[in-house]
C-alpha cells in the first residue's frame, strides 16, 4: 500500500505544514483574533497534554502496533499518584509529582508490553482488555469521585512567559514546557539514537530486526513503556490544568488522538510516521477547531468538520490503490 | 590452486526421527563461486544454517578456516569469520532508506550512541563505489526493485565484513537482464577476494557463472563437480538420482479451435500476442521471468484489460471486465502463486474447491447446502485422486502436490473450456509432478484446451503439442516439441 | 499445523460454528450461571432473568455488528454512532415529518431509520473497498465524523417523548421473553443463516483470510466488502431502534462505552484478529456469559465497573491461552 503523499518531496510532515500555513494565512486574513499571541499562546496551552500523548502513541504506531489504553492509563496513575501523595508522601513537590507519574504510567505500559511479549497477543486485544480492566478497577475503586482538593504545587499555574498582548497579555504556562521536552526527548530518540532506527526498522519487518539482532522485547518494552510513560506525564499535565482529577475526564481520548496522529503519517502496519507528524497532526486539528470558533461556526459542529477532515485525509492519502494494476505492480 | 576459504566436515542434523543431513563436506576456495545444488528438502538450507551458526550440528562436526580447526560455531563466530547468509526474503527494512539498511548493525550494536544520517550516506557510498554498483543511498528500499533490493542486501553483508556468502536463490525472481548483472557482481565480488555460495534451481545461469557444484541430495553428499563439461541433464540426473526416460509429447489430433488472441497488447507488458487455442490441446507458453507470460494470463482471464487487440472464444469476440467474466465463458486460471493468491490457505479444503461455484451451487437462491459443497468436494477428490484425511481441514495442512489437485479441482469445477496453468508445478515434489501431469493430459483428451505456461523447458517439451517461446513481451518463435530437443528448446529460451 | 481452534469445523457443525469454542463459551456460560447461583442471592429469580435480557440485546446487536467486519479482517468502529444516527432519524421522523401520517408513522420511521444505519456502513464499506484503506481508520473517521453530525443535529441534547409503541417494544414480552431479546435473537438467528447458508456468508470468511487469493477465484470482492459494512451497519441501526425503545429517547453518545466491549466479546468468542474466522453462536454465548457476570456481580454488591474490570481480564486471559493456535495472514 503506496502513500501518494509520501512519495512527494515534501513528505506527509511537510503537507501537513502546508495546509497548516495555508489555513492561517485565512484565518488571519478572515479573523481578528487568529493571528494574536494569546490565540497562538493559548492554542499551545490546550493542547499541550495531547501532544504528549500524540507523540507517546506515535511510538507504539512505529513499532507495528496500537495502544488504546493510554488515556485510562492517564487517569488511573492520576489517581494513584494524588492518593501517593496526598495521603502518604505528604503533599508532595513538582519534582516528586512528575517522577511519580513517569513510573506509574511507565507500569502500566510495561504491563501491556509484557501480555503483549509473553503471550504474542495482539496489541490492539491486549490494550482493549486493559482498557476495560484499567477503567473498571480505577472506578471501581474510587467509586466514581472526583478529587478537588489537589495539592497546592499542582493547583497553581506556573506563567512561563509573558507578553504584553493587545489586550492585556499573553501567557505560556508550565504544561508547554513539559510537552517541549517530551517532544524533543522522543524525537531525539527516534530520529538520533540506533535504538530509535531500530524501532523503525522492527516496525517496519519485524523478522527481518530479529534476525539483525534487535531484542523483540526490548522495543516492545520500550514503545509501549514510553506511551505509558507520557501518558503519566499527560495526565499529571491535565490534573494542573483543570485543578482537579475526574475519573473519567480523559476516557474517550484515546480515539480522536490515535486519529491525529495517523492523519501525521503514522499507519497501522508500522515503520512509518514521526514525531513531528504527530504533533502537526494534534495541530492541525486545533488550528481547525479554533478557526471555526473564532469564525463564529457552532462548537456543535466542530467534531463533524474533525471527522470530514480525517476520512478525506485517509481517502486521498491511500488514493494510489486506485491506480491501474500494472502501475502499482512496478512499484512493488 | 587458491587457498581454503571453509571447509566444514562430517556435518550431520538430526530432527526428531528424520536425519536431514548425513555426514555432508563442504569446501570453498577463496574467491570462489560456488552452486549448492539439490531438490527441495534436500538439506540445503539446513547445511547453511549450521555453517553460519544458527543450527548446533550432531556432534563429530570439523571446521576448518586455514590452519584453524572448530568442532562448534555460533552465530557469532560464524559472523566474526565474515560468514553472511542472504536469504530470499533479504531481511531488509522498506521503510528505511538504502544507507539506514546497511548500516543497520550499528544500530543494533550501539544502539545508544547518537547518530548521524550523513556519516551513513557518506559509509554507504563508499561501499556501494568500492564494488562498483549503481545504488541511490537516500532512496527508501520500498521504492526498489527486487533487483536493487539484492544490491542492498550485499553491500549490508559487505560492510559487515562478510568474506563468504551464501545466497539463497537470488535470483528467483530477477528478470534476464537483472540475472545478467547480478551475476556480473558476482563474479566481480570474487575477483576481490569474496568466496560465493549461490543456491539456484536455475542450472543454465549456475553454470554460466559458477566454478564447481557441491550437489546434495537427500541429505547426503552427492559429490562436488568443476562446471566444466557439466551439462544441464547430468546435474539435473545427480540432483534427482533419476535417469529419467525423456520423450515428448506425441502430437495428438487437434479439436476446433476454442480461444483466439488477435494482435493482443498491453503497454509495458507484452505486445501483438496472436495464437489460436484448440480443443484437446496443450500449448507451452514460456520465456524467461519478465517475458510477460503471467502477463498475457492475466489478460486472458479479464483481470488486466488490454491497450489493443482482442480475444475470441469460439470465434465471439470477449469483453472481459473482471474475472468473473471470464469465468463465466468458461475460461479459468490457474496461478503460479499457489500460497498467496492459488488458494485461502488457512480456509477448509471443501471451501477452497467451492468457491469458484458458488452460484450454481446456491441452489434455491440464498441457500447454500454444506451438503452439496461437500459432496463437490469429495467428487473431486476421488478424481483426482488427493490424499485428503477430512476435508474441513484447512488447505495448508496439505502437501504441496495435493494442494495443487484442490486448486486443480476448483477450476475443473467450473467446466472449464480454456484452463489456463501457470507454473503448476512449483513447489510440488518431484514425485509428485508427474501425477499432475498425468491429470493435465487427461484433461486435453477428454477436450478441454490447455494453456500451459513454464519456465522449465523439460515440462514445456514433455508435455505438450506446441510451445510458444515469448522474449520481451513478444512471442519470438514457435517451436514442436517432437520435431526437436530439449537442449534446442531449452536453448532458444534462454537466448 | 492444524489445530482445532481455527481449522474449521467438522462434520456438518457449520451451522453451529466450531464445535470447540461453542463449547468453551457454553462451559463459560454454565460455570458462570452456577458460580452465580451458588454465591449471588436472588440471582436464580425471574426479576434477574428478565432484567439480564432487557440488557443484553443493544450491546448483542451492536456485537453482532462489530463480527461480521471482523470475519471481513476489518472492524466497524462506528457501530455505537450508527445506532445513535439510525435512532435519532426515527425519533426525528416521529415526531416531526411523519407525526400526520397515523399508524404507519412508527413502521416508516423504523424503516428509514435502518435504511439510514446501513447507509452509513455502505459508504464505509465503499471506502474500504475502492480506497483501500484500513478499515480501522476508516471506521474511526467514521465514528468521529458520525458523532459530530449527531452533534451538530442534536446541538448537544436528546429526543424524548416517544408514541407508545415504543415503550411496548422496549420493555413489552412476548410468551414472557422480553421484545428486545427476541429481536436480538432474530437477528442473531438470521446473521447465522447468512454466514453459514449463503454465497456472500462464505464469501466473507474467504475474503476474512485472504482477499486476493479470493479475488482470483472470481468473487467480487468489493461487492462482499461493501455488503459486509452495510449488514454492520443495518445491524447497528437495528440496535439504535432497540436503544430508542428501551430509553425511549435518543441522544449523541448513548452507549458510546459498549464499543470497546464488542469488541472484546467478539474476540473472547473467537474470532480471529486476523479475519476469516468468528462465529454467531459462541459469540452469543459469550455475551451472555459477560451479561451473567455483570449481573451477578451487582447482586452481590460489586458495582458494575469491577464487571467491566473482570471482563478486560477474562478478553486477556483467554487470548493468552488462545494465542498459540491462531493463524496470522
Amino acid at each position: 500500500m503506496r502513500n501518494l503523499l509520501s512519495r512527494t518531496r515534501l513528505g506527509t510532515e511537510g503537507v501537513l505544514l502546508g495546509i497548516i500555513l495555508a489555513l492561517s494565512i485565512v484565518l488571519a486574513l478572515t479573523t481578528d483574533s487568529f493571528l494574536t499571541l494569546q490565540n497562538l499562546f493559548d492554542l499551545l496551552n490546550n493542547q499541550s497534554v495531547n501532544i504528549i500523548f500524540a507523540v507517546g502513541l506515535v511510538v507504539v504506531l512505529i513499532a507495528g502496533g496500537i495502544d488504546i489504553s493510554f488515556a485510562v492509563a492517564a487517569s488511573v496513575v492520576q489517581y494513584v499518584v494524588m492518593t501517593l501523595l496526598i495521603d502518604t508522601l505528604g503533599g508532595g513537590s513538582w519534582p516528586l509529582g512528575i517522577l511519580l507519574s513517569m513510573l506509574v504510567g511507565t507500569l502500566l505500559g510495561l504491563f501491556n508490553a509484557l501480555l503483549i511479549h509473553r503471550f504474542r497477543i495482539v496489541s490492539i486485544i491486549v490494550t482493549i482488555g486493559t482498557f476495560n480492566l484499567f477503567f473498571g478497577l480505577l472506578m471501581y475503586f474510587t467509586g466514581g469521585v472526583s478529587i478537588y482538593d489537589i495539592p497546592d504545587w499542582l493547583y497553581y499555574s506556573i506563567p512561563l512567559l509573558n507578553l504584553p498582548a493587545e489586550r492585556g497579555s499573553a501567557t505560556l504556562y508550565f504544561p508547554v514546557a513539559v510537552m517541549a521536552v517530551m517532544v524533543m526527548l522522543t524525537w531525539f530518540i527516534l530520529a538520533r539514537t540506533g535504538f530509535g532506527r531500530a524501532v523503525y526498522g522492527f516496525g517496519s519487518s519485524p523478522e527481518a530486526a530479529r534476525r539483525s539482532g534487535v531484542s523483540v522485547w526490548k522495543i516492545h518494552a520500550f514503545a509501549y513503556g514510553w506511551l505509558g510513560l507520557c501518558a503519566g506525564v499527560a495526565g499529571l499535565m491535565q490534573a494542573h490544568i483543570v485543578q482537579e482529577v475526574v475519573p473519567n475526564a480523559l476516557i474517550g481520548q484515546e480515539l480522536p488522538i490515535l486519529a491525529a496522529v495517523v492523519l501525521g503519517g503514522a499507519t497501522l502496519g508500522g515503520g512509518r510516521g514521526s514525531v513531528l507528524g504527530a504533533v502537526l497532526g494534534v495541530l492541525l486539528l486545533a488550528v481547525v477547531q479554533n478557526g471555526l470558533n473564532l469564525l463564529g461556526v457552532t462548537p456543535y459542529a466542530f467534531r463533524m468538520i474533525v471527522g470530514l477532515i480525517i476520512l478525506i485525509a485517509i481517502t486521498t492519502s491511500n488514493l494510489g490503490n486506485l491506480l491501474p494494476r500494472s502501475t502499482r505492480a512496478q512499484n512493488v | 590452486m587458491s587457498e581454503i576459504a571453509i571447509r566444514a566436515r562430517h556435518v550431520s542434523k538430526v530432527f526428531g526421527q528424520s536425519r536431514v543431513l548425513d555426514d555432508v563436506e563442504f569446501e570453498l576456495r577463496r574467491g570462489e563461486v560456488m552452486c549448492l545444488a539439490g531438490e527441495n528438502g534436500c538439506g540445503k538450507s539446513t547445511l547453511i544454517k549450521i555453517i553460519n551458526g544458527v543450527y548446533k550440528p550432531e556432534p563429530g562436526i570439523e571446521f576448518t578456516f586455514g590452519d584453524e580447526t572448530l568442532s562448534d560455531i555460533s552465530p557469532m563466530e560464524a559472523r566474526s569469520r565474515g560468514i553472511h547468509v542472504i536469504w530470499q526474503d533479504l531481511a531488509l527494512f522498506p521503510h528505511l532508506t538504502v544507507a539506514e539498511n546497511i548500516v543497520f548493525d550499528d544500530y543494533v550494536s550501539k544502539p545508544w550512541r547518537p547518530i548521524s544520517y550523513k556519516k551513513a550516506l557518506q559509509q554507504s557510498r563508499e561501499i556501494i563505489q568500492q564494488f562498483g554498483l549503481k545504488l541511490d543511498p537516500t532512496a527508501r528500499v520500498e521504492d526498489l526493485s527486487i533487483a536493487h533490493r539484492q544490491l542492498v542486501a550485499i553491500c549490508r553483508v559487505l560492510r559487515a565484513g562478510a568474506s563468504i556468502i551464501f545466497m539463497d536463490e537470488p535470483t528467483a525472481s530477477l528478470t534476464h537482464k537483472e540475472v545478467q548483472a547480478l551475476l556480473a557482481i558476482t563474479r566481480s565480488l570474487a575477483e576481490k577476494g569474496i568466496s560465493i555460495v549461490l543456491v539456484s534451481h536455475r542450472l543454465a545461469e549456475v553454470l554460466e557463472v559458477c566454478q564447481r557444484v557441491t550437489v546434495l541430495r537427500n541429505g547426503q553428499l552427492v559429490g562436488m563437480y568443476p562446471t566444466e563439461g557439466m551439462t544441464q541433464a547430468r546435474l539435473s540426473t545427480l540432483m534427482t538420482g533419476l535417469e529419467l526416460e525423456l520423450t515428448p509429447r506425441a502430437k495428438t489430433h487437434q479439436g476446433e479451435p476454442v480461444l483466439e488472441l488477435k494482435k493482443l497488447s498491453r503497454a509495458g507488458e507484452f505486445a501483438d500476442i496472436s495464437f489460436t487455442l484448440h480443443r484437446g490441446e496443450i500449448l507451452g507458453l514460456t520465456g524467461l521471468l519478465g517475458a510477460g507470460r503471467t502477463e498475457i494470463a492475466h489478460t486472458i482471464f479479464g483481470m488486466t484489460k488490454p491497450t489493443s487487440g482482442s480475444i475470441h472464444k469460439d470465434g465471439q469476440p470477449l469483453k472481459l471486465n473482471s474475472n468473473r467474466d471470464a469465468v463465466r465463458h468458461k475460461i479459468a486460471y490457474l496461478s503460479e502463486d499457489r500460497l498467496h493468491l492459488g488458494l485461502v490457505q488457512n480456509q477448509s479444503i471443501n471451501m477452497n474447491t467451492a468457491v469458484t461455484v458458488l452460484p450454481t451451487l446456491e441452489q434455491p437462491r440464498f441457500f447454500l447446502s454444506p451438503q452439496r459443497i461437500k459432496a463437490l468436494t469429495a467428487r473431486w477428490i476421488a478424481q483426482l485422486k488427493t490424499k485428503v484425511s477430512d476435508a474441513e481441514l484447512a488447505v495448508s495442512s496439505l502437501s504441496g502436490g495435493n494442494q495443487q489437485r484442490i486448486a486443480l479441482a476448483k477450476w475443473l469445477a467450473t467446466e472449464p473450456d480454456v484452463l489456463i496453468l501457470d507454473c503448476p508445478t512449483i513447489g510440488v515434489d518431484v514425485g509428485a509432478k508427474a501425477g499432475i501431469f498425468d491429470i493435465i493430459r487427461g484433461l486435453a483428451d477428454q477436450g478441454v484446451a490447455i494453456l500451459l505456461i513454464s519456465d522449465e523447458a523439460g515440462e514445456i517439451w514433455m508435455n505438450t503439442d506446441r510451445a510458444l517461446v515469448l522474449r520481451d513481451g513478444r512471442i519470438a518463435t514457435e517451436v514442436i516439441p517432437s520435431e526437436t530437443t530439449e537442449e534446442t528448446l531449452e536453448a532458444i529460451i534462454n537466448a | 499445523m492444524n489445530n482445532p481452534l481455527n481449522t474449521p469445523s467438522r462434520a456438518g457443525i457449520r451451522l453451529g460454528g466450531d464445535t470447540i469454542e461453542v463449547m468453551v463459551m457454553m462451559a463459560l456460560l454454565i460455570i458462570s450461571i452456577v458460580f452465580f447461583s451458588l454465591l449471588a442471592p436472588g440471582f436464580l429469580s425471574a426479576t434477574n432473568f428478565s432484567s439480564m435480557s432487557m440488557q443484553l440485546p443493544e450491546l448483542g446487536l451492536l456485537s453482532l455488528a462489530m463480527l461480521v467486519p471482523i470475519i471481513s479482517g476489518g472492524l466497524n468502529l462506528s457501530v455505537t454512532f450508527t445506532a445513535n444516527i439510525a435512532g435519532l432519524t426515527t425519533a426525528w421522523l416521529v415526531q416531526g415529518l411523519l407525526a400526520g401520517v397515523g399508524i404507519l408513522s412508527v413502521p416508516m420511521a423504523i424503516m428509514v431509520g435502518l435504511v439510514v444505519g446501513a447507509a452509513a456502513g455502505f459508504i464505509i464499506g465503499i471506502i474500504v473497498a475502492y480506497v483501500g484503506a484500513h478499515p480501522i481508520l476508516v471506521s474511526l473517521g467514521a465514528m468521529i465524523f458520525l458523532q459530530g453530525v449527531g452533534e451538530f443535529l442534536t446541538r448537544g441534547g436528546g429526543i424524548s417523548g416517544m408514541p407508545e409503541v415504543f415503550q411496548t417494544i422496549g420493555s413489552g414480552s412476548f410468551l414472557g421473553v422480553p421484545i428486545p431479546m427476541l429481536i436480538f435473537l432474530t437477528a442473531a438467528a438470521g446473521l447465522m443463516y447468512v454466514m453459514h447458508f449463503t454465497r456472500i456468508g462464505f464469501s466473507i470468511y474467504m475474503l476474512g483470510s485472504n482477499p486476493r487469493a479470493t479475488e482470483y477465484s472470481g468473487i467480487n470482492v468489493k461487492r462482499v466488502l461493501i455488503t459486509v459494512y452495510t449488514i454492520s451497519g443495518l445491524l447497528a441501526g437495528l440496535a439504535g431502534m432497540v436503544m430508542l425503545a428501551r430509553f425511549n429517547s435518543v441522544r449523541v453518545g448513548h452507549g458510546e462505552s459498549y464499543l470497546l466491549i464488542t469488541v472484546l466479546a467478539c474476540f473472547l468468542a473467537g474470532a480471529n484478529p486476523f479475519g476469516g474466522f468468528g462465529r454467531v453462536l459462541p459469540l452469543v454465548l459469550g455475551l451472555m456469559s459477560l451479561q451473567v457476570i455483570a449481573s451477578g456481580m451487582n447482586l452481590m454488591g460489586a458495582s458494575q465497573h469491577l464487571a467491566t474490570a473482570v471482563w478486560g481480564a477474562f478478553l486477556i486471559i483467554v487470548m493468552a491461552l488462545r494465542m498459540p493456535f491462531i493463524k496470522q495472514s
